[in-house]
């Protein structure tokens, strides 16, 4: 199932991310040529196949609910583009 | 000195022929000397060398560890405190890790000096290190050709010699097709046998960290170091790790091999068929059984791989979003513009696509036909491994169909690009263990076999390769001018 311009502008939008107008285009050939080739996946019937999530089949470890990590709050804000007193920065999102 | 194996390392350094900040300032002077291969995005020069200094003191004082004072570089992706760590993007251009990676601690509990950062696929999407918001790195075999990826720098720095050891991690391929393409010897372990913790994620459920070196015994030391549960990963397995030093030098006699008809089908080149052929028989001289094997579902190994990891990078990536690290765009007129124009100003076109693919797929009403059907198609390429591994110890085949690509031939067309993985996917896909082993030239470019092996038997794997180097040079060939 090829994919349209339209649909590009669409997955963009919902992945956040904005595509130039004049690479539409591109992105949908590429896009189209790498659902092609996904959709191989078609040519074999999987019904009653139990799917596979992890290769051991382990499921997700359960821990007792207790602070383990001291607060790093300062460390990690030295890394944020703009951050202060503590809190990260960003555009009014409020008026 | 860069010639010694780890062995001959350790023995030098601890009988005082010669100090780890002397072993040291050679790499870091091959470092720089061949730094037009591209193969490291960061030198930690200066700070190895302090690095050193505490380790002969460490020697001296015989308070060593399995590896003190021996030198590595680590992939561009392990979180490293107070170290740029950009796993290839512009994203993380100005991410400096505030932490250590479960790897990266480790190796340097057990003593490891590291030299720098090596250069990597943007987030580790590609199979070639074009990708690179760093520019590719060159395969010094010849450095009009790609190293492979997406740890193209780790494999090029151990193959120019630049670097005894290195860590890589492998989604699809990304330790074994750089190792093939570069000569060197490279370890992708059991899924959950090594911490992802601090791993920049790309797809959790096939992401594994592993060693590159000049041989199947120096990976064998690197994961000793490297293995083991970490609370601190949600899918990391509680299981003892062995000696992997111990089954080294058991006979291979009266071992099954089985060798998978599909992966000498169409689409592999004639030279590496009869490169890997050659590889056969030496087992066979060795007595080893040669048992002909079908894993019918190969071929639905690289469309299943296109749906499951975009979809967990889709996911992954989503927390770059320019405000709590990474890159910011200028003056963002809301928030939404800061989400869109940071992400798009900041990620390459193949890390894009990969999102886009993976948001499809995921979105609402197609789940079932992309997502649900993947993991199914991967219970299906599991079972093929399972009944295998009921015959035979171990599976043997090429890494890659065909040698080192020269740069740009494959960046037109993705999927073109996609295909050099054909013979690696599977096995992230069933979680086993497998490794690259040079076993010839093809064209005056190396030729790796794969060996894949059944859960934790990565002694085993070891144990077949280290058997086959004792017996033949390949891992010994240096690119000319890198000698």
């Amino acid at each position: 199932m090829p994919i349209t311009p339209e649909e590009v502008l669409k997955i963009a939008n919902l992945a956040r991310l904005q595509i130039k107008q004049d690479e539409v285009e591109q992105y949908a050939i590429d896009l189209s040529s790498i659902i092609n080739l996904v959709e191989q996946m078609n040519a074999v019937d999987t019904k009653d196949i139990q799917p596979m999530a992890h290769p051991l089949d382990a499921t997700q470890r359960l821990r007792e609910d207790k602070v383990t990590e001291n607060n790093q709050r300062d460390k990690f804000q030295a890394v944020a583009p703009s951050a202060e007193k503590g809190l990260y920065l960003v555009p009014k999102v409020i008026e | 000195m860069h010639k010694l194996s780890v062995s001959q390392l350790v023995d030098g350094l601890r009988n005082g022929d010669f100090s780890s900040v002397e072993l040291t300032q050679c790499f870091v002077n091959r470092m720089q000397k061949f730094n037009d291969l591209n193969a490291f995005i960061t030198e930690l020069g200066e700070r190895a060398i302090l690095q050193a200094t505490n380790a002969d003191k460490l020697i001296k004082e015989k308070k060593h560890r399995p590896l003190t004072g021996i030198p590595i570089a680590h992939k561009d992706i392990f979180c490293m405190y107070g170290v740029k760590t950009s796993c290839g993007s512009k994203m993380l251009d100005n991410f400096y890790a505030p932490y250590d990676a479960t790897v990266v601690e480790k190796l340097d509990q057990a003593g490891c000096v590291t030299i720098g950062r090596t250069n990597m696929d943007e987030f580790a999407m590609g199979s070639s290190n074009e990708s690179s918001y760093y520019g590719p790195v060159k395969n010094p075999w010849n450095t009009d050709c790609v190293p492979g990826g997406s740890s193209g720098g780790s494999a090029a720095a151990v193959a120019a010699r630049i670097a005894p050891l290195a860590t890589g991690t492998d989604t699809g391929g990304s330790i074994r097709q750089p190792a093939a393409l570069c000569g060197v010897t490279g370890l992708k372990p059991t899924y959950g046998r090594v911490s992802r913790y601090g791993l920049i994620a790309y797809a959790s459920s096939l992401d594994q960290g592993g060693p590159f070196g000049k041989s199947a015994e120096d990976c064998a030391y690197m994961l000793q170091a490297m293995a083991g549960f970490d609370e601190k990963d949600s899918t990391s397995l509680d299981k003892a790790v062995p000696d992997y030093t111990q089954l080294l030098n058991s006979t291979l006699k009266g071992k099954v091999i089985g060798v998978p008809e599909e992966y000498f089908s169409e689409g592999l080149s004639a030279e590496v068929k009869s490169v890997i052929e050659g590889a056969i028989k030496w087992y066979e001289q060795q007595g080893c059984e040669i048992k002909n094997i079908s894993l019918p579902n190969t071929n639905l190994a690289i469309p299943a791989y296109y749906v499951i990891a975009p979809a967990e990078c889709s996911s992954n990536l989503s927390r770059l979003d320019g405000v709590r690290y990474g890159y910011r765009c200028e003056d963002p007129k809301d928030l939404r513009d800061l989400y869109d124009r940071s992400r798009s100003e900041a990620f390459g076109d193949e890390v894009k696509r990969r999102i886009m693919i993976g948001t499809y797929a995921l979105s609402a009403g197609y789940y079932d036909a992309y997502y649900l059907k993947a993991q199914q198609i991967r219970r299906l390429i599991s079972e093929d491994f399972k009944k295998a591994f009921e015959h035979v110890d171990v599976i043997l085949g090429p890494t890659t169909p065909e040698p080192a690509f020269k740069i740009g031939e494959k960046t037109a067309d993705p999927v073109t690009m996609y295909l050099s993985d054909i013979y690696t996917i599977s096995i992230n896909l069933a979680g086993l263990p497998a490794m690259s082993v040079p076993c010839g030239f093809s064209d005056s470019l190396p030729v790796g076999m794969q060996l894949i092996g059944n859960y934790f038997e990565e002694d085993n794997l070891l144990n077949f390769a280290h058997q086959y180097q004792m017996d033949t040079d390949w891992h010994k060939k240096t690119p000319e001018g890198f000698e």
